[in-house]
C-alpha cells in the first residue's frame, strides 16, 4: 500500500518515540523516568481489553459517541462541486474531540495511582475536558493557562473553575499556550510521585503523540463505518480536511486512512494574517523549520538563532509554534498535505457554516471549513470530502463579535 | 584532559571542594556578564557554568526564566555568548567554561558547526538539560568526540536500574540536582542529598557536584561537605538581576565560595 518501500504508514513511532526523524525524548532527567513508566503502563493498557471497555462505556455513555457524520446539503450545493460530510465532533460533551482523548490518560493516570492531574489547555477546550473527567473521577486538577488566553476565553476558564478544578494564569514567557506548557512541565518535574500530566495534543515526549493519536483515533474508525453506512460498502472518502494546532484532532481522523492510497489527506494550519515574513501566524509546516521544544522535534516557528517565536492566530487553540512530530513526518514524506488559512478566511467560513447548515462552529474548525470551501468547487459531484468538526463555536461568539464590530452585551 | 578533568585534579591534590556558579550570558548585557566571569575566579570560583539563553527554559524557576528573558531582549545570540568566553579567555587559560542551556539553539546552529566553534572560543563542557541518554546520539557523544565534556545531570528519580545508563557517557563531573524541581525553588536538604551521593559514588570515579536550592554560606557548605562541590545559580542571578554593582556580586559570590570551600 504505502509507498517508499515502507510496508505501512501506520506502524510508528520506533522504539526511540521516532516518526522519521521527528519526536523522540528531550525531557529532563527527572521526567525520562517518569516517560519510560507510562510508556510502559500504556503499552500494557493499549493491549487490555478491560481497559478499551472501559473507554467504549464511557465514550458511548458519558461523551455521546460515536459523533454523526453529517453530510451537508446546502454547504455542498452552495460549493457546487464535492459533496461535503462533517464529522459532528463539536456533538460531544464538552463541546470538542478533546475528551476523546483526556479519557483515556484518565483512565491510564487511575490505574497509574495518579491522584493529581495536570494540564496545559490554550483555547480552553483540553483544559475544560480534563476538568470534566477529573471531577467524574473525584481527581485534583490543576489547569495551566497562558494570561492572554485567560483573558480572551473567559467563558471557558470559569466552567473550568466550575468544574472544581484549579486554573493558574501562566505569565512567563509571553503568557500563552506554549508557556502554559512550560509551566506544566516545570510543575510535573516539581510533583513527580502523585502527578499524572494529561498533554492535549500529539506533542511532547514520546509516548504522548502516539498515545494522544490512538485515542483520538476513533473519530477516522467511525467515519471509515459511518461513510460506508452512507455512502455503500467500501466507499472511503476521497479527501479528509481537518485544522492543525498541534494537530490531535487532525491526527484523529487522519491516521485510519493513512494507508488507504486513494484518499488525500489535508491539514489546514493557521494563516493568522498570512503566511509571510512578518510570522503574524502559526503555520508551523508552512513557515517554520525542524527544532526540539517540549520534549520532541518538529517543525517550529523560530528565529535564525534557534529562539522559538510566538504564534498569531485568531483562534486561541491554533495558537502554538510547533505541530506534533508526526505530522512533521506526513509533510516530509508527503503522505499528507499541508495547507494554511487566514484569520479572515475562517470567519467567512464561520458564518457561511453559521447560516446554511445551522451549525455554529469553532474558529479552529472554521479554518478546516474555509480550506474545503476553496477545493470543494473545482472538484466532481461524486468526490466525498470528510472534514473534522471538531468543536463548537458558543466559546468564540465574542471574538468573533469584535471582528465583526458588533458590540454583545455580557 | 579537559581544562574541567585538570581542575578537579588540582582540587583533589589540595583536598578542596569545589565552588560552581551559573549565570546567565549577557543578563542584562554583555559587558556586565564578562566582567562578573572575570571576577569570579578571583571570588573562589573553580568552574564556571555560562547560560546560553532560551526562550523556553522549561526546567529554569523564575529567576532564571527572567534573567534569559532579560538577555534575549537585549539582544544576545549564540555567536555573541561564544565572543564572551573568548573574550574572557584572553586573560584565563585556566577556569573551565561549563556552556548550560537547552538544545534548539545548539540544533539550530548545526551540532558540528556549534562544536567547531565552542571548542575554538574555549568552552570545555556542556549541559544541556533537555538531552537525557536515550538522545545521546544528538550531541552528547558528538561532544566527546571533539574534546568537550558532556556532563549529565543525575536527580532524585534516577533510580539504580537506570543510573549506569546515565553515568555512561558522562564525563567531566555529574551533576547531582538534589531536588525534584526547578532551579532556584525548594532548598537542598544534606540529610536528603548525602544518601544520594553516596549512592552515586559507587557507581562511578567522577566527581559529583551538588546543584539546586543552595543559596547561602552555610547551604552551600553543608552541601559541599557531603559531594565534591556545589553550584549556586539563581541565588547570584538574583543579584545581578535587582541590579547590584559587579564589586556587590562578587563580594557575594565570595561568601558562597568561602562557605563551599569550608565544606
Amino acid at each position: 500500500m504505502a509507498e517508499d518501500g515502507l510496508n505501512s504508514f501506520m506502524t510508528g513511532p520506533d522504539e526511540q518515540g521516532r516518526f522519521g526523524m521527528f519526536g523522540g525524548r528531550f525531557v529532563s532527567e527527572t521526567l525520562m523516568p517518569l516517560i519510560l513508566d507510562l510508556e510502559e503502563r500504556y503499552n500494557f493498557a493499549k493491549t487490555d481489553p478491560s481497559f478499551w471497555a472501559e473507554m467504549e462505556d464511557l465514550w458511548k455513555h458519558y461523551v455521546g459517541r460515536p459523533s454523526p457524520l453529517y453530510f451537508a446539503p446546502r454547504l455542498t450545493e452552495h460549493l457546487g462541486g464535492a459533496k461535503v460530510y462533517m464529522k459532528r465532533d463539536e456533538l460531544n460533551h464538552t463541546g470538542a474531540h478533546k475528551i476523546n482523548n483526556v479519557l483515556g490518560q484518565i483512565i491510564l493516570a487511575r490505574r497509574m495511582g495518579k491522584t493529581r492531574i495536570i494540564a496545559e489547555t490554550g483555547a480552553g477546550q483540553h483544559g475544560v475536558a480534563t476538568a470534566t473527567v477529573c471531577a467524574k473521577f473525584g481527581l485534583k486538577c490543576v489547569v495551566y493557562m497562558g494570561a492572554h488566553d485567560v483573558e480572551r476565553q473567559a467563558p471557558n476558564v470559569f466552567r473550568m473553575r466550575l468544574l472544581g478544578a484549579e486554573v493558574i494564569p501562566v505569565t512567563s514567557g509571553r503568557g500563552t499556550l506554549k508557556d502554559a506548557m512550560n509551566d506544566a512541565l516545570r510543575d510535573w518535574v516539581t510533583n513527580v510521585r502523585d502527578t499524572f500530566y494529561c498533554i492535549g495534543t500529539v506533542a511532547g515526549p514520546h509516548p504522548y503523540p502516539a498515545m494522544v493519536r490512538d485515542f483520538q483515533s476513533i473519530i477516522g474508525k467511525e467515519v471509515r463505518w459511518q461513510l460506508a453506512e452512507q455512502e455503500g460498502e467500501g466507499r472511503l472518502p476521497d479527501t479528509v480536511v481537518a485544522a492543525i494546532g498541534g494537530g490531535s484532532n487532525a491526527m484523529g481522523l487522519f491516521f485510519p486512512f493513512l494507508d488507504d492510497a486513494s484518499v488525500n489527506i489535508i491539514g489546514v494550519e493557521a494563516g493568522g494574517k498570512g503566511v509571510d515574513d512578518r510570522m503574524q501566524h502559526c503555520a508551523s509546516l508552512t513557515g517554520g523549520r525542524p527544532g526540539v521544544l517540549h520534549g520532541n522535534r518538529t517543525y517550529l516557528l523560530q528565529d535564525n538563532d534557534g529562539q522559538i517565536l510566538e504564534g498569531f492566530s485568531i483562534s486561541a487553540g491554533l495558537d502554538y509554534p510547533g505541530i506534533g512530530p508526526e505530522h512533521s513526518w506526513l509533510h516530509d514524506i508527503g503522505r499528507a498535505q499541508y495547507v494554511s488559512i487566514t484569520d479572515k478566511e475562517a470567519l467567512e467560513a464561520f458564518q457561511l457554516c453559521c447560516r446554511l447548515e445551522g451549525i455554529i462552529p469553532a474558529l479552529e474548525p472554521s479554518h478546516a471549513l474555509a480550506h474545503v470551501m476553496k477545493i470543494a468547487p473545482t472538484l466532481p459531484k461524486d468526490h466525498i470530502i470528510v472534514m473534522n468538526m471538531c468543536g463548537r463555536g458558543d466559546k468564540d461568539i465574542f471574538t468573533v463579535a469584535k471582528h465583526l464590530g458588533v458590540q454583545v452585551a455580557v | 584532559m579537559t581544562r574541567i578533568d585538570a581542575k578537579f585534579a588540582s582540587l583533589k591534590a589540595s583536598g578542596k571542594k569545589a565552588f560552581v556558579t551559573y549565570i546567565m550570558a549577557g543578563d542584562p548585557d554583555e559587558a556586565t556578564t564578562l566582567a562578573v566571569m572575570q571576577g569570579l575566579p578571583g571570588a573562589g570560583v573553580d568552574i564556571i557554568e555560562l547560560g546560553l539563553p532560551f526562550t523556553d527554559p522549561m526546567a529554569d524557576g523564575p529567576t532564571i526564566q527572567l534573567a534569559g528573558q532579560r538577555a534575549l531582549e537585549g539582544g544576545m545570540t549564540l555567536d555573541k555568548t561564544l565572543a564572551l568566553v573568548r573574550a574572557f579567555r584572553t586573560a584565563d587559560q585556566t577556569t573551565p567554561i561549563v556552556l548550560m542551556g537547552y538544545y534548539n539553539p545548539i540544533y539550530s546552529r548545526g551540532v558540528d558547526l556549534f562544536l567547531t566553534q565552542a571548542k575554538e572560543a574555549g568552552i570545555d563542557g556542556l549541559i544541556v538539560v533537555d538531552l537525557p541518554p536515550e538522545e545521546d546520539d544528538e550531541l552528547c557523544i558528538p561532544a566527546q568526540k571533539a574534546g568537550l565534556n558532556f556532563i549529565r545531570l543525575a536527580t532524585p528519580t534516577t533510580d539504580d536500574k537506570r543510573l549506569p545508563k546515565v553515568l555512561q557517557n558522562t564525563s567531566g563531573f555529574v551533576y547531582y540536582v538534589s531536588i525534584t524541581g526547578i532551579t532556584g525553588a525548594a532548598a537542598a536538604r544534606p540529610e536528603d542529598v548525602a544518601p544520594e551521593v553516596a549512592r552515586i559514588k559507587r557507581s562511578t570515579d567522577l566527581p559529583i557536584i551538588v546543584g539546586f536550592g543552595i543559596n547561602t554560606p552555610d547551604s552551600a557548605q553543608s552541601i559541599a561537605a557531603i559531594a565534591d562541590g556545589c553550584v549556586v545559580g539563581s541565588a547570584i542571578v538574583k543579584e545581578i538581576g535587582a541590579g547590584k554593582p559587579v564589586a556587590e556580586v562578587l563580594a557575594f559570590v565570595k561568601s558562597l565560595a568561602d562557605g563551599a570551600h569550608r565544606g
